[in-house]
């Protein structure tokens, strides 16, 4: 399993009831199944990803997360899991707060575009990054709301949300003692575990 | 093929070899409508009951050592037993659903023993409105009482009583097929392990009803029909049932699927100034009602209109969706798709919906097809693959605990 996944797999407890929202292929959700008991769901758009999920036995709801939560009652979720997939939504300040409606507490993982890799990239050559995190043109990218450690930690103090926990990793899933010392600068993906 | 493991088993092998080699190797051959007396009094919603009836239905597939690998399919409003196969080699048309039931088919004949029944009411060999009603020796008619969804979910136990099935792997049904399976969810829930609910919907709208409606008056305003009793007046109120088909048909098909097909085709190059027909979509309706009030039943046709209508799991449970999906404790899968605006997506999202409420183990997904209602009968690779990935989920239970042989 990817280690951002097996990080956030760490932060849940056993027999939980979890959403994850973008739950791509299930993996994340099969494992907490297996080693957790937990009881969840996960909200996909892929046609595809859709029906690997329900080959091993995910539950998996058809659904656009740009249309929000509505069908979720409220506080009806220990944690509401959403990885890589908060900038390519169109308002992820308003995702954030559906997703601590729903969810007593939720991870949020998300491509930090203040890596210095980025940096440098949109430094030296002027163009928009192109990584392995972020492959994508700047015409055809999902992610139209690329945001930063800093950025998103501002949008917490906003909106007065906790953050529980920080990790870092990158896209080959390790961490490096750099990227503790500066995430802003070092960490390519950011892992938040936040609560009301 | 291996030994049978039960006179049941034994009874569903209608397929030959040799005949078996005239079909597409996909095909489930050969099949032949079997049928079963009960003779012990069914009490219906209504408050009557049916001292006794028949019900008639088709296998296919093996049942295993403990009947733990048995499907049952549920049919819409014109359906009937004949889901799969073919009845000789002439049949020029299988079964209404063998693009989804046979061996490497979703509904997969090499793992699972499939059953499929014609409704109780119906009018192609189950005990219905054009059956004689044995206290009086003349055909029921307009006599026969009005059945509802859970009525046939009582009927369809009785028939897995009698085959030996205590629990099904999965019951299966499109539109008001999938309405019996949400029942069967609710009212027997230790008799089934899945759930598959597909083009359906917890309860009619007001514009589901207004259209059954508009096909009722169509039917009982026809000369022909007698108040329901054509029968003794050997007759058919044709033109009525021909109109209903007409009508239902339109909200089986999409504007998009009729565009397609057929455009502002004329049959003719060159308009005549009449009423008689001339757009090719006319030509069609004409031909799908003509054939439709040769081969169906005009009070069968009401009656199934009004187990449409009457279908609402929720209001034995104060209204709540909720609570009523409650009782449940198989595991579901509900099927949409996008052009369908009898039943639209946003009604099986209504079911969904309870059953995340509920805490129940669901999967949905919206399969993106022009073809409006009819959609989940016609063959697409999205709606296969999701309807294949579900099965090999039932499948994979049943062979769990065994699986060390």
């Amino acid at each position: 399993m990817r280690a951002d996944l097996t990080l956030i797999a760490d932060w849940i407890e056993p027999q939980a009831r979890v959403l994850d929202l973008g739950c791509g292929e299930g993996e994340l959700l099969a494992y907490l199944q297996q080693a957790r008991q937990i009881h969840g769901y996960g909200l996909e758009i892929d046609a595809e990803k859709i029906t690997t999920c329900i080959r091993r036995g995910v539950n998996v709801i058809e659904q656009d997360l740009d249309d929000g939560l509505n069908n979720f009652r409220d506080a009806s979720y220990d944690v509401v899991i959403m990885s890589q997939a908060l900038q390519a939504l169109l308002r992820p300040d308003q995702m954030l707060d559906e997703m601590l409606r729903v969810g007593r507490e939720c991870i949020v993982t998300f491509p930090n575009f203040a890596w210095w890799r980025c940096r440098l990239h949109l430094a030296l050559k002027g163009r928009m990054p192109v990584s392995r995190s972020l492959p994508h043109q700047w015409y055809n990218t999902p992610n139209i709301h690329l945001t930063t450690f800093k950025d998103f930690e501002a949008l917490c103090t906003q909106k007065s949300l906790k953050i529980l926990a920080r990790a870092v990793g990158n896209s080959a899933h390790q961490t490096h003692w750099t990227s503790h010392l500066w995430p802003n600068f070092f960490g390519e993906v950011a892992i938040y575990r936040i609560s009301r | 093929m291996s030994d049978q493991a039960t006179p049941v088993a034994a009874q569903a092998s209608t397929a030959t070899p040799e005949a078996t080699s005239l079909f597409a190797p996909d095909s489930v051959g050969l099949v032949s409508a079997r049928s079963m007396e009960f003779m012990t009094p069914l009490m219906l919603a209504c408050g009557r009951e049916l001292a006794s009836y028949t019900l008639v239905y088709e296998t296919y597939g093996k049942l295993n050592a403990d009947a733990s690998n048995a499907v049952l399919i549920c049919h819409a409003l014109s359906g009937n037993h004949h889901a799969a196969g073919y009845y000789d080699a002439q049949e020029r048309k299988p079964g209404w659903w063998d693009a989804y039931i046979g061996p490497g088919k979703p509904i997969d004949t090499r793992h699972f023993f499939v059953v499929s029944l014609n409704n109780l009411g119906g009018c192609h060999g189950s005990t219905g409105p054009s059956s004689i009603n044995p206290e009086t020796g003349k055909t029921y008619g307009p006599d026969f009482p009005v059945l509802t969804v859970k009525d046939w979910v009582n009927s369809q136990a009785r028939l897995a009583d009698a085959l030996g099935i205590q629990k099904w792997a999965a019951v299966i049904g499109g539109s008001l097929g999938g309405m019996q399976v949400l029942q069967w969810a609710i009212s027997q829930p230790e008799r089934l392990r899945h759930a598959v609910v597909i083009a359906s919907t917890p309860r009619l709208s007001a514009q589901n009803i207004a259209f059954n409606e508009v096909a009722r008056q169509a039917i009982m305003s026809d000369p022909h029909f007698y108040n329901g009793r054509y029968a003794e007046h050997h007759t058919l109120p044709r033109h009525g049932l021909r109109l209903a088909r007409m009508i239902g048909h339109i909200t089986y098909l999409s504007e998009h699927s009729m565009g397609q097909k057929f455009g502002r085709d004329l049959r003719i190059d060159k308009l005549n100034y009449g009423f008689d027909v001339e757009f090719q979509v006319e030509s069609y309706l004409r031909y799908q009602g003509e054939s439709f009030s040769e081969r169906f039943d005009a009070n069968t046709y009401l009656l199934m209109t009004k187990a449409l209508d009457y279908f609402d799991p929720a209001a034995d449970f104060n209204d709540d969706l909720v609570t009523a999906v409650s009782q449940a404790t198989c595991d579901f899968m509900v099927i949409s798709f996008t052009t369908d605006w009898r039943f639209a997506p946003a009604r099986s999202q209504e079911i969904v919906n309870a059953l995340v409420a509920a805490g129940k183990a669901v999967s949905y997904a919206c399969i993106d097809s022009p073809h409006g209602h009819d959609a989940f009968l016609i063959p697409n690779p999205r709606y296969q693959a999701v309807f294949s990935a579900y099965m090999h989920k039932v499948h994979a239970q049943i062979t769990q605990p065994t699986q060390d042989h």
